[in-house]
């Protein structure tokens, strides 16, 4: 009887560690990042920490829309970083700073080392019979590739349609799908596949905002924007953002 | 007469049963039903039901015209390894789905183990419905071994010497007398099977992908809808309850009974 109280209240005690450990914690953050940002947020925890006494930032990467509707659904995080403006919309503006946008990235076209199936165009990608894998319409990276799909007047028929950009890159990267279209910095990252560029015309510059929902989380917004965040940024491929007017 | 329990025991009790009952709840509370016809008659809702239908119902058959035959050697054969082909047939149930989405994919995707040389005869599962339905197959395949094997182990096997007493072949006895008795465990394996190849999710996403008509099954539609259409996901988490509920029903003499036997 009285083991199972002194249980009862070490379970307890245990939760409310846990609960009080995330995004009100004096040191530790919390961020909500796109799944495309996740290798060169992964570089920013050790800089980030080592420039705030000690912070520890934790990452949650996923699909950008998956974050937004935990966040509708309650879970706390101090930052959230999307991989479009339109995905952080369905962030009630009351309860969140401006959006500010931090970094461009570019899509490519991500294929099997060697490129075997001689890939060099999105009109390639309409070849009857290459699997070709695109993130789902509500993944920014499926929204951006059917984008520059429709620039080029190319129609694809995927046959998967994966709930983040990192599965496109996994199915890719194992050879199960023939194609698909990433960002840019997910090929460079991703040691298995080969990045076929899309040119300009038809190529569609994907743009990262980021907003504080903390006080605490401002720390991180104003990281982003420092030159030792975004030289790391550089270093992973993402583009510099576009020049505020 | 049993005695009261103690209070500790109904308060943690309450508390277990509170954790199983409240999630049910809320799905029941909020689900928008006004809209549920509605919703539901929406073409790529019924898609996915079809479908998960169609996947379903071939991966709980398959699982027992595989599963069964398996039960029965583990039942009745004694040999060497028994032990390691048990925890094989009953690893699923404890191996995270997607890791046993990841295991099928490096097994039998178009570069997989045994994979590769499926595409060389021109079967290549990755992407296909017929992906989802091994996908499910791997996951349901565990309840149809258990089950069959509890049922083989539960009959009277007097009744399998009289019958090679009477002169019956082994294939006559199995087919006459084994089988027939086993119809109740067949029916109880047929329908755990099929509910858990119908919540399939995690093997299912990573082995066989997600493309509406051809591999988005039910509990894809629900997880990629919570996003777009939460309204549609809660439907179709309520049909999903239904059938498992109803399964539930049915099954609800069978454990009662079997756990009494014990």
């Amino acid at each position: 009887m009285r083991r199972i109280g002194v249980l009862v209240v070490v379970a307890v005690v245990a939760s409310a560690c846990a609960a009080g450990g995330g995004a009100g914690s004096r040191h530790r953050l919390t961020v909500f990042a796109a799944a495309s940002l996740g290798d060169a947020f992964g570089a920013m925890a050790k800089p980030f920490a080592d420039a705030h006494d000690g912070y520890a930032v934790t990452f949650s990467f996923a699909g950008s829309q998956q974050l937004v509707a935990q966040l509708q659904q309650g879970a706390k995080a101090d930052a959230l970083a999307t991989a479009d403006r339109q995905t952080m919309d369905a962030v009630p503006a009351g309860g969140r700073t401006a959006p500010y946008v931090f970094a461009g990235n570019r899509l490519v076209i991500a294929v099997s080392r060697g490129n075997p199936h001689q890939i060099h165009t999105l009109a390639d990608l309409a070849r009857p019979g290459l699997k070709v894998v695109l993130a789902a319409p509500a993944v920014p990276a499926g929204k951006y590739a059917r984008q520059a799909l429709t620039k080029a007047h190319v129609s694809v028929s995927p046959v998967s349609l994966e709930d983040s950009v990192e599965g496109v890159v996994t199915k890719v990267g194992l050879g199960e799908a023939d194609a698909g279209i990433v960002y840019a910095t997910d090929a460079t990252a991703a040691r298995n596949v080969d990045a076929v560029a899309i040119p300009d015309a038809q190529n569609v510059l994907a743009e990262y905002p980021v907003t504080a929902l903390t006080p605490a989380g401002r720390q991180f917004v104003a990281f982003l924007r420092s030159t030792t965040g975004q030289a790391i940024l550089r270093r992973f491929g993402f583009l510099p953002p576009p020049a505020t007017p | 007469m049993k005695s009261r329990p103690p209070v500790a025991i109904l308060v943690l009790a309450s508390a277990a049963l509170a954790l199983l009952a409240v999630p049910v709840a809320g799905l029941v509370a909020r689900a928008p039903w006004s809209q549920l016809g509605h919703e539901l008659g929406a073409s790529d809702v019924r898609d996915a039901m079809g479908l998960s239908l169609l996947t379903s119902l071939s991966a709980a058959g398959l699982a027992l015209v595989l599963g069964a035959p398996l039960a029965w050697v583990l039942a009745r054969v004694d040999f060497r390894g028994k032990a390691i082909v048990r925890a094989l047939a009953l690893l699923p149930l404890v191996l995270p789905p997607v890791v046993g989405g990841v295991a099928l994919l490096l097994a039998l995707g178009r570069n997989g183990l045994v994979g590769s040389w499926l595409a060389h005869v021109g079967v290549v599962l990755p992407f296909t419905t017929a992906g989802a339905i091994v996908a499910e197959l791997f996951v349901a395949l565990p309840f149809a071994v258990i089950t069959v094997e509890a049922g083989v182990r539960g009959l009277d096997e007097r009744l399998e010497e009289a019958a090679a007493t009477l002169g019956a072949g082994t294939w006559l006895t199995l087919r006459r007398v084994v089988l027939p008795a086993l119809v109740p465990a067949l029916g109880a394996a047929a329908a755990l099977c099929w509910a858990r190849a119908l919540g399939e999710f995690g093997a299912t996403i990573t082995f066989a992908g997600n493309l509406p008509g051809r591999t988005q099954t039910l509990p894809l539609a629900v997880y990629l809808e919570l996003q777009q259409r939460p309204g549609v996901a809660e439907l179709l988490s309520l049909v999903l309850l239904a059938v498992s509920i109803a399964v539930l029903f049915l099954m609800r003499g069978r454990w009662l009974t079997s756990a009494r036997r014990r």
